[in-house]
């Protein structure tokens, strides 16, 4: 079939893919070319293009920013305790429904635990504040009347850690389950029956059975939460946290936010949005090759 | 038979562990409900926990007069359907050629989406495309920069690679055009996933705040997290309901109304929840087969 007759038969098709390719161009690859404005000394009379270049300068600013380095550990610190405390609550959970024999119960556990994850961000802030305040909030009501001292959960950064934390399993831990309870129901029942013709207790058969099958996902997840280190949403450090533990809270999402839109330095906060994507894309390149690593071993 | 209580004594123990979880998940929300009914005298004095105390509705009522926030209620779920629409159509438009694995071209194009998936300009380029279209502060700037996801882009493209090609060919056999044969036969059966997507990027947009922050700036084009935001964090309330002309009870405490606040916010969500949860498990699902 030549050119002319091919085109002749699938036009159509070729027709429907204009507008979305025309998207990806000018709204995905539009910004990647605006990333040229790192290497330019910005401002907006002259526009991206008629900006003077100005090599690597911007870079060398930003490598001597104590706050870039406070930002660039906030971020590995708040992504590493959430990958000690977010990371094994879904499984523990998932296990826990997964022994659970009554279904109605279980349907609507599940149900429940599943809300906060179609809950915004904005919406937990306005929860976080009334839930953890110091003066009126409902834990330190309850800390007080018992005789403590209030903590201040959102005002002092080590109590505000705990917050954050707490928050991103309440958050996150309901929908996590889903995709270890899918990998649970690939179980062959048949293992557990002759693990209890064996004398296998509960315990020994969670430890012996359900937590090996559920190994692979449990690597594969390890792998891509750390191959996202460096990666950190905007919302929740910038909603839940404030000026008074901007010390812990100030991540590089929001370290951007700050210093690009709200102070107008466009081709630092440039720099800074491309260093995180550049390690970025390093470390989940290099989670792939692990993965797949890992993956061709646990298949042996 | 100690083996057998054993096993009693566990189903029992986990069964109450899971409902103290529940309850743990339940807990804020009954918390936040209890303080947008309760009396700002009781608020005040650290009464309330879960349950209201001196219940009364004036919260709901100054929320529900208030215009303002009506208004950016409307403008939330204009641009939700809008947007909802024009990414169906352009995700329908996309994946239907690309199922299509003999057609020309095809990797180059999906080369070019899935880059997009790993690599991406940064808020600050894409803020500065946003102001050089001319875009900021309006509804387009919400709706425009996300009309594709390459993530449901792809589960589309997997379930539509499950049809079996014998329906498309038959249909060609008999005349019909790709524009046809995608809308009579294509479309329809594929409903579910259009519904499942639809509802991704719905809720995607209805609790999307981050573009809202950084694109729009009159208080007339705020949606509803943004302007929930503000509420929350500002402690302005009463100053801002004074400056919206609501009459009435200006010494209420503005605790409450910031809970009923959030409460108007989330009933939408909670509305649309139980197909949520239905299709969202299903979507997740696809989206992990594939993955």
């Amino acid at each position: 079939m030549n050119a002319i007759a091919y085109l002749r038969r699938y036009w159509q098709l070729y027709a429907l893919l204009i507008l979305p390719v025309s998207y990806f161009i000018i709204f995905k690859y539009g910004p990647m070319y605006g990333i040229i404005i790192a290497f330019k000394d910005f401002n907006f009379f002259q526009g991206i293009n008629g900006s003077e270049w100005i090599g690597f300068d911007a870079f060398r600013e930003v490598f001597a920013m104590s706050d870039f380095y406070k930002t660039l550990r906030n971020t590995l610190m708040l992504n590493g305790l959430d990958l000690l405390v977010s990371f094994p609550a879904p499984l523990i959970l998932a296990i826990m429904l997964y022994e659970l024999n009554i279904v109605w119960f279980k349907k609507l556990s599940q149900t429940i635990l599943y809300i906060p994850h179609f809950i915004s961000w904005v919406i937990i802030g306005g929860i976080v504040y009334q839930v953890f305040g110091t003066q009126s909030g409902m834990i330190n009501n309850i800390v007080t009347s018992l005789g403590f001292e209030s903590i201040p959960f959102l005002t002092d950064k080590s109590d505000w850690l705990i917050t954050y934390l707490v928050v991103g399993v309440w958050q996150s831990a309901g929908w996590g389950t889903i995709i270890y309870l899918a990998a649970l129901t690939g179980i062959n029942r048949e293992l557990f029956e002759a693990a209890e013709v064996d004398g296998a207790g509960r315990l020994r058969k969670i430890w012996s059975i359900t937590l090996p099958s559920l190994k692979p996902t449990i690597v594969t997840l390890l792998i891509i939460n750390v191959g996202h280190m460096i990666a950190i949403g905007f919302e929740r450090p910038y909603i839940i946290g404030n000026t008074a533990v901007r010390d812990y809270s100030d991540v590089l999402s929001t370290f951007v936010y700050r210093i690009g839109i709200e102070s107008g330095q466009y081709t630092l906060a440039t720099v800074v949005g491309l260093f995180q994507a550049v390690v970025g894309l390093v470390f989940v390149l290099g989670a792939n090759y692990f993965s797949k690593k890992l993956a061709d071993q646990s298949i042996l | 038979m100690r083996d057998r209580q054993a096993g009693r004594s566990f189903d029992v123990i986990n069964a109450i562990a899971i409902l103290f979880f529940v309850l743990l998940c339940l807990a804020p929300f009954l918390h936040i409900i209890a303080i947008s009914l309760s009396s700002s005298r009781s608020i005040m004095s650290g009464e309330v926990s879960l349950i209201p105390v001196e219940l009364n509705w004036n919260a709901y009522k100054q929320v529900f007069s208030d215009m303002s926030m009506i208004r950016s209620l409307g403008f939330t779920v204009m641009m939700t359907v809008l947007f909802t629409v024009l990414c169906m159509l352009m995700t329908i438009a996309a994946a239907y050629p690309l199922a299509k694995t003999k057609l020309k071209g095809r990797k180059i194009v999906m080369f070019i989406i899935v880059i997009t998936m790993f690599f991406s300009g940064g808020i600050i380029p894409e803020y500065m495309l946003v102001r050089n279209l001319n875009l900021l502060d309006s509804i387009w700037a919400l709706v425009l920069p996300g009309l594709i996801s390459p993530f449901y882009l792809i589960i589309l493209i997997t379930f539509l690679q499950n049809i079996p090609d014998s329906l498309e060919e038959s249909a060609e056999i008999d005349g019909s055009s790709h524009f046809r044969t995608l809308i009579s036969i294509i479309v329809p059966l594929s409903l579910p996933v259009i519904a499942t997507l639809s509802l991704f990027y719905g809720v995607g947009r209805w609790n999307g705040f981050t573009d809202t922050l950084m694109y729009i700036t009159s208080p007339e084009m705020y949606p509803l997290q943004l302007k929930l935001y503000q509420l929350v964090q500002n402690n302005m309330v009463s100053e801002l309901m004074q400056m919206e002309g609501a009459t009435g009870q200006s010494m209420l405490q503005p605790e409450s109304l910031k809970a009923a606040s959030v409460i108007f916010a989330t009933v939408p969500i909670m509305l649309v929840y139980p197909w949520l949860q239905r299709y969202f498990v299903s979507g997740v699902m696809l989206g992990a087969v594939k993955g």
